[in-house]
């Protein structure tokens, strides 16, 4: 596992990926941050992560596309899987070096409420909530996209696939705005990924949140070491 | 040792192997021999756990592949078709991730120095992979399989497409290999199994023709230890006193190719040899033999008798079926 997982996170910044990751990131959050922070002399960092939670939509697939379709396209797959470890060790081993990319980002990230610690006093109780939700809805973010990555041996239709997914999860809360069937908005409330945020965002850390996203982690990592296994039987 | 019975594999109503059983004993080099789509790969990518089996079982040193998969890989350095590289490593980085993820317990440094050495590509290990020649990819794909010094090393056609001087590399390559390790190798180039390999399997359409060693093949293959032979003299008298002699069944007149002499097609009864008595027979006759061969198939008349369409297979008893 540990062998995978330094070798993947070395992939990620031996390739422009890890770094385009993090330079996208920070370019849209440098800019909303002095949108809505800096022009308008505001300390609170609420409205940024909100805004952020698109572009992980957009950047997490980016993330996670070639983590396991490409194993399968270059054939590298058959030396992982030839080789005397287990399934679940590769996955998670996959799974955690793209975790740490998003870690990193957002130790990085830290600069905005340091900046913000120069003029005002900032809520760290609230930045801190905010920062575990946003990792926890990343990493469940990720584990999706590692999941679609396992099914196909195409990066491009991987990362877009995902990107439909998550978007689709993205808006599907207000979607429900439209819906009058109250059982049916209760639903969408559900399997609304980013909507699971909002109690993060007010510095609260909601115990069901955080077992939510674990357990779309674990669901997720569950079924892609399942695609993996199920392929030894269909190739 | 590797022991495979009725290993069968399905790709969804296509049968990809049928049946298949043989032994494989500590320290032989074997060759795999089939035409493309035989089913050489499928083999064994189920040996080494790449893939499933629908039916059968494989066991290595004792440990079965589907039960025990991770004592079982252990035991097997593999080279598969396309080598299993990462483009953007370099060699020595490469083959430190692969000694990671083998959980080598030897010197890290030393192991990997040797496996270099042995394969001959210390002078490309500071290289990136995707730079390299295509004969070099395959020596790294070869000290992959070598990582962790496994007992067995199987080979999928491990000389395609390298250029006639690295095909004499890896076979010598290979042949150091064999002197210490089990090695399974897969090719359709006969030359190349038949100067490396001490026992051929040979397959098609995934079902398991023959077992042997080469010269066993050809001789269970080829009728008998029919003779053919040119002698000078009278058609009839020769085809008299040939048929004079004992243990000769049958003589058929061939043709006749030389001035003065005729060719004949001796078939004697079942593992007789009758060479010497025909010699003296038509020496008493004063009819000399000006040339005679007996008709063994090269291995790839055996090779292509065998995977002709509705040839039947000829299991060897020594390592077929048990």
């Amino acid at each position: 596992m540990l062998a995978i997982y330094k070798r993947e996170l070395k992939s990620y910044f031996y390739t422009p990926l890890g770094y385009v990751f993090v330079a996208f990131f920070m370019l849209v959050a440098g800019w909303i941050f002095s949108q809505e922070n800096l022009m308008r002399a505001d300390g609170e960092l609420r409205r940024l992560f909100v805004n952020l939670i698109l572009i992980m939509v957009v950047l997490i697939p980016i993330l996670t596309m070639r983590l396991m379709a490409e194993e399968k396209n270059t054939k590298t797959d058959q030396l992982l899987l030839t080789s005397p470890i287990s399934v679940v060790s590769i996955v998670v081993g996959k799974i955690l070096s793209a975790f740490t990319v998003l870690f990193i980002t957002l130790v990085v990230s830290l600069i905005f409420p340091f900046i913000i610690s120069k003029y005002t006093e900032p809520a760290w109780g609230e930045i801190f909530g905010m920062y575990i939700g946003f990792f926890l809805m990343g990493i469940s973010f990720i584990s999706i996209g590692v999941f679609i990555s396992s099914l196909t041996e195409n990066q491009v239709i991987s990362a877009t696939i995902t990107f439909v997914i998550l978007f689709a999860l993205y808006i599907v809360y207000s979607v429900s705005a439209y819906i009058k069937d109250p059982a049916f908005e209760v639903v969408l409330k559900y399997i609304s990924i980013a909507t699971r945020f909002n109690d993060f965002s007010k510095g609260i850390i909601n115990i069901e949140s955080v077992v939510y996203y674990l357990s779309i982690v674990v669901l997720f990592g569950f079924l892609t070491v399942n695609q993996i296994e199920k392929r030894r039987w269909t190739k | 040792m590797i022991e495979i019975k009725n290993l069968t594999k399905c790709y969804g109503p296509k049968k990809a192997v049928d049946n298949i059983s043989f032994t494989v004993e500590k320290g032989e080099i074997v060759g795999f021999l089939g035409p493309n789509g035989a089913g050489k790969s499928t083999t064994m990518n189920v040996i080494t756990g790449y893939i499933s089996l629908n039916g059968g079982s494989v066991s290595v040193n004792g440990f079965d592949i589907e039960k025990n998969p991770k004592e079982c890989k252990k035991q097997i350095g593999y080279l598969p078709e396309h080598p299993p590289l990462y483009m953007d490593m370099t060699v020595l980085e490469y083959l430190e991730f692969v000694y990671e993820l083998k959980g080598v317990k030897e010197n890290k440094r030393k192991h990997i120095d040797s496996v270099l050495n042995l394969v001959k590509i210390e002078n490309v290990k500071n290289r990136v992979i995707k730079n390299l020649s295509k004969g070099y990819k395959q020596r790294v794909g070869i000290a992959q399989a070598l990582i962790g010094n496994p007992p067995i090393l199987i080979l999928d056609e491990p000389t395609v497409g390298l250029d006639p001087n690295q095909i004499i590399e890896i076979r010598n390559v290979i042949r150091e290999l064999g002197k210490d390790r089990t090695v399974i190798l897969s090719s359709h180039i006969l030359a190349e199994i038949s100067t490396i390999c001490e026992k051929i399997i040979i397959i098609n359409e995934g079902k398991l023709m023959a077992v042997g060693t080469k010269d066993e093949l050809s001789s269970t293959l080829s009728k008998q230890n029919k003779l053919d032979i040119r002698v000078v003299g009278d058609k009839k008298e020769i085809e008299f006193v040939l048929k004079g002699v004992e243990g000769v069944k049958e003589v058929e007149l061939i043709s006749q190719r030389e001035k003065d002499s005729f060719d004949f097609s001796v078939i004697p009864e079942t593992d007789v040899d009758i060479r010497k008595e025909v010699f003296y027979a038509l020496s008493k006759n004063n009819m000399p033999i000006i040339m005679e061969k007996s008709s063994l198939l090269t291995l790839e008349e055996v090779f292509i008798e065998l995977t002709k369409e509705g040839a039947k297979p000829v299991i060897n008893q020594k390592g077929g079926n048990k």
